[in-house]
């Protein structure tokens, strides 16, 4: 009877390795999205691909439709060529569509945003986006504006009005 | 001249030991096989794998816990609690579900698998084994090793499964972190074959060193009350001390680049 009681037990532990494993398997690493499901690869050249990493999701209007299988350098062109793989469903995409880089939320993940375009032939096996759009890097936004404001005709009016404003806050009197 | 002595003496003893606890594993692991010996496999799988279930799943319960926690409060600092799922995962599957499961397995089954196997040779169990032709490799230190082997992974991967739904009972039903995101964000990061599959090898590889000191300390110990107290410290010592160590060579290998 002892010996049952240890064959049931050690069943029984079997029985919820299996459905951890499971669970980390389906629910944590969701490998039941990288079971190839069938789908096409089209590629794309990006200037600068930010933090885009391999299984970012490919998305249509907000919803997903693929995933980004790979990331490398064209050695020819010197610059990226993320590779995708979009759903076998999603057949509809011209080919003069535009693949940009966007970001979800403030500091999220980056993923690929499809927008479509109108020209009537689609989208196949190894076609190519002609129109990329590159992640928005901050520092070249920030170097962007600033040297923007440096060369405006108006530049010795910004600073100058920028302490007054300061002041006015420090104040109290006024919020930005 | 004779502290210079006992010390040489010291290190031939240790390396001696090192030596012997390897024949006693190549002796002990090859034994296994026989259908004889499955009960006897199954029982030790209940003692050393079932019966530290409890410990496992309320700590792996309470570190999920304290993880979403945690994480919670310093990545809501940067506006990014919805990465939470991510953090608890990896930090779960990586190091902590193989390395607390080892310290909590050394502390639970590997001081008893010492204390028993050093009693029974005190009592001269194992010599008599011999005297009637059993080899005590085979019967008594083989389906203890094997279980140790076996149920330390499983334990490991439940321990890691408990922890995560500790992690989402924090972030998601107390702290209101959005559930989606909370199982999106990990699935997007968490990869299966390189970090679950390589925490489960992690947790293999402290199955072999906690279970094989746990039996050499025992087999090993001096057949006194006093050095089996003995055998029974250095057990949990060592393997703590081994786990901690191979941790760190086997993260470099595997997450560190270090290739």
């Amino acid at each position: 009877m002892r010996t049952r009681g240890a064959e049931f037990g050690v069943g029984m532990f079997i029985i919820l390795t299996v459905a951890a494993l499971f669970f980390l398997a389906l629910r944590v690493s969701g490998l039941l999205d990288s079971v190839d499901k069938g789908g096409y690869t089209v590629t794309a050249h990006f200037q600068n691909i930010g933090g885009l990493a391999p299984r970012a999701k490919v998305t249509l209007s907000g919803v997903v439709i693929g995933r980004v299988t790979q990331i490398s350098i064209d050695p020819k062109r010197l610059d990226a060529i993320v590779t995708m793989k979009i759903d076998n469903s999603m057949n509809q995409i011209s080919t003069d569509s535009t693949a940009s880089i966007l970001t979800e939320g403030l500091i999220g993940g980056q993923y690929i945003g499809v927008s479509l375009g109108a020209d009537d032939s689609m989208m196949k096996q190894g076609s190519e986006f002609d129109n990329t759009q590159s992640a928005l890097v901050l520092e070249d936004l920030i170097s962007k504006f600033l040297f923007s404001k440096a060369t405006a005709p108006d530049a010795a009016a910004a600073p100058a009005s920028a302490p007054a404003a300061t002041a006015a806050v420090a104040a109290g009197k006024s919020t930005f | 001249m004779n502290a210079i002595q006992r010390l040489g003496r010291d290190a031939l003893d240790r390396v001696g030991g090192i030596g012997a606890s390897g024949i006693m594993l190549a002796r002990s692991a090859i034994g296994v096989p026989s259908l004889s010996g499955f009960g006897l496999f199954t029982h030790q799988m209940y003692r050393v794998g079932v019966l530290s279930l409890l410990i496992i799943l309320v700590s792996g319960l309470f570190i999920g816990l304290v993880l979403g926690l945690q994480g919670f409060t310093i990545l809501s600092k940067y506006g990014s609690a919805q990465a939470l799922g991510t953090m608890v995962s990896l930090t779960l599957v990586r190091e902590l579900g193989p390395v607390i499961t080892a310290l909590l397995f050394a502390g639970r089954a590997g001081s008893a698998l010492t204390a028993e196997i050093g009693l029974m040779k005190a009592t001269e169990q194992l010599a008599s084994m011999e005297m009637i032709g059993v080899d005590p490799l085979r019967r008594i230190v083989a389906p203890r090793f094997w279980a140790g082997v076996i149920s330390l992974p499983m334990l490991a991967i439940i321990f890691s499964a408990v922890g995560i739904i500790g992690g989402k009972m924090v972030g998601v039903n107390w702290l209101g972190v959005d559930e989606g995101s909370f199982w999106n964000s990990m699935q997007n990061n968490v990869n299966f074959s390189d970090d679950i599959l390589n925490g489960v090898i992690k947790s293999i590889v402290f199955g072999v060193v906690c279970t094989w000191i746990a039996v050499y300390q025992g087999y090993a110990a001096k057949p006194t009350s006093e050095g089996i107290s003995t055998a029974t410290t250095n057990t949990v010592v060592y393997s703590s001390l081994c786990v901690l160590g191979l941790d760190f060579i086997l993260t470099a290998v595997m997450f560190g680049g270090l290739s």
